[in-house]
């Protein structure tokens, strides 16, 4: 797990819970990588932005690139700071991008696609059956279509992230798993990861395609 | 149906399409955005009409106009930009039209930031704009109530020919959670008869107008107007009384906070100390009724806002004086946490005892 190129791009319709899981693939990657960052492109989100969570990774060691203001949240201008360069071009760096929602937010990408070359980057798409947009096959590909005309890069791999917050059973996950299938096959991109709660993770069959990836909801208060 | 994964904003817009809204006027705020990016979006496939006004106040008194002609109508838009409509949302009162108004709630004064609040209170309730109207107030606690509420905000609307407003902290507008999409609840409404339709020369022209310049008339109007928003008060007011047996201590939040509120129930709960919570629903009209059930176990009611205490006034007013009444408060878009009202609770607590 987390063998994947040195940039990982991680984008998908908004609302799939890429910055979960962004979150979550920086924090479990601080403890094998020596020098992580995460950088915050999100030019899409008002709220729920992986800067939010910018102590609980910096006491991970993780470098957290968001506001050029030095703010958590509040910022209400699509800004992306000129200090997301630096990883990207610093091969000393493990890089975890954590890209806004869609083509709209895909477009911020675009600035940087002459650095990402192939094998040292994956970008991921980030899939859950369960949102309006996504819930078929041809959905989820005109997404990844619209993702990829944007950002001028290539996917290279698909997490199947098919939840409902709290409430996930095995069963959403295995039908997310069909649908991220049906997309895998029809652009013959890997599934690289099934993400999951991990009370949920624990109860997944182990022959599914992708690694199991259980995570933590470190976006989500506990009252909500 | 299945339940899916919606963020509030949207769910909002996909349950006024579900109510039969068919236009939408709004103009760009964060963080309401998403709601009227998906109507342009998903309106037209339903046979919706979504104009991008050149400002709020434009669109609400383009809003005006679609609920003269009798249209099922709607904007939104977030604090500041509620401001600038409260002209139009008196002209509408005035003139005794129904419409949907939203207001994902951002903290204030002034432009003030993006991150949620509940300092829209007495802008809400206590009119905002001039003149002897009230608005019914929805404050949903999470997206399923917001698209039930949003639902039934058109056919309360349309049953008392009076604006109602879902009343969203920008928290509700911006989370996701699951939801799902039943038939919205109907109830006889009255034909618009009074709508301006077109005569095709069988009638006289239908007026829609706010201004009377004849006091006897006016006074008139008003007093219809009152009637009208007393039955309202007899009849739509929500509220959910939450753990309210026995408790040492009732709290009183709404919308987010609620929320919040309930977890830290669940913290003195382990801690040996019961409370209750008395959540209004409809902030207008407001359920003093509720505060005539407390239990006598009671000692102190503890008010809950992301406001500077606007809704202290109306608990005041329920409880009558019979208990005291505290107040805890996080402003300018932090959130309370649980154990922050805890501590407030617990000092509240020692200081009756």
């Amino acid at each position: 797990m987390l063998n994947d190129n040195r940039i990982r791009i991680i984008i998908g319709h908004y609302g799939s819970g890429k910055t979960e899981f962004a979150v979550n693939y920086a924090m479990k990657l601080a403890d094998k990588a020596k020098k992580v960052a995460l950088a915050d492109l999100d030019v899409v989100n008002p709220y729920f932005r992986s800067r939010e969570k910018q102590d609980i990774l910096g006491e991970k060691g993780i470098e957290v690139i968001g506001s050029s203001l030095g703010m958590k949240s509040g910022a209400d201008l699509p800004a992306v700071s000129s200090r997301v360069l630096a990883p990207i071009q610093d091969a000393s760096y493990d890089l975890v991008l954590d890209v806004g929602g869609d083509a709209v937010g895909a477009r911020a990408l675009a600035r940087y696609y002459s650095s990402f070359k192939d094998g040292n980057y994956d970008m991921f798409c980030v899939i859950n059956a369960n949102r309006p947009g996504t819930q078929t096959a041809e959905g989820a590909i005109e997404h990844i279509k619209g993702i990829e005309a944007a950002s001028r890069i290539r996917i290279t791999g698909i997490i199947n992230n098919t939840h409902l917050l709290r409430e996930t059973t095995v069963d959403d996950v295995l039908r997310g798993q069909e649908l991220a299938i049906e997309v895998s096959e029809n652009l013959s991109i890997p599934i690289k990861y099934v993400s999951a709660l991990e009370k949920v993770a624990r109860q997944l069959p182990r022959d599914m395609e992708g690694q199991i990836f259980p995570i933590n909801m470190y976006m989500r208060e506990d009252w909500m | 149906m299945a339940r899916i994964l919606m963020k509030g904003n949207e769910a909002i817009g996909a349950a006024a399409i579900k109510a039969g809204c068919k236009f939408f006027f709004g103009y760009p705020i964060t963080p309401q955005n998403e709601l009227p990016e998906f109507m342009a979006r998903e309106f037209g496939k339903h046979g919706g009409t979504f104009l991008q006004a050149e400002s709020e106040v434009a669109a609400i008194n383009m809003v005006y106009g679609a609920a003269g002609a009798g249209a099922r109508v709607m904007t939104s838009s977030s604090s500041p930009g509620i401001a600038l409509k409260q002209e139009g949302i008196s002209y509408i009162a005035g003139a005794e039209l129904p419409c949907v108004i939203v207001n994902i709630v951002r903290g204030g004064p002034g432009l003030g930031g993006i991150q949620p609040a509940q300092s829209d209170y007495y802008q809400s309730t206590r009119g905002g704009g001039n003149g002897d109207y009230r608005l019914v107030v929805y404050a949903p606690a999470n997206l399923q109530e917001a698209v039930d509420l949003t639902m039934e905000a058109f056919e309360v609307a349309d049953y008392y020919r009076n604006p109602v407003m879902v009343l969203g902290d920008g928290m509700i507008g911006q989370m996701m959670e699951p939801i799902e999409f039943k038939e919205p609840k109907k109830r006889e409404l009255p034909s618009k008869d009074w709508a301006t339709t077109g005569t095709k020369g069988k009638r006289k022209p239908n007026i829609i107008n706010s201004l009377r310049l004849a006091p006897a008339e006016l006074e008139k109007l008003n007093h219809k107007i009152q009637d009208k928003l007393k039955k309202i008060e007899e009849n739509e007011v929500m509220y959910e009384m939450y753990n309210m047996e026995k408790p040492e201590l009732v709290f009183c939040a709404y919308g987010t906070t609620s929320r919040i509120v309930k977890n830290t129930i669940e913290l003195l709960k382990s801690e040996g100390i019961n409370a209750g919570l008395i959540r209004p629903i409809t902030l207008w009209p407001f359920p003093y009724k509720a505060f005539e059930e407390i239990p006598e176990t009671a000692k102190a009611i503890l008010t809950v806002e992301m406001s500077c205490g606007q809704m202290v006034d109306d608990v005041k007013i329920g409880i009558s004086g019979k208990l005291p009444v505290g107040f805890y408060g996080r402003v300018g878009g932090m959130i309370p946490s649980p154990q922050e009202i805890v501590d407030k609770a617990k000092e509240m607590l020692g200081g009756v005892k």
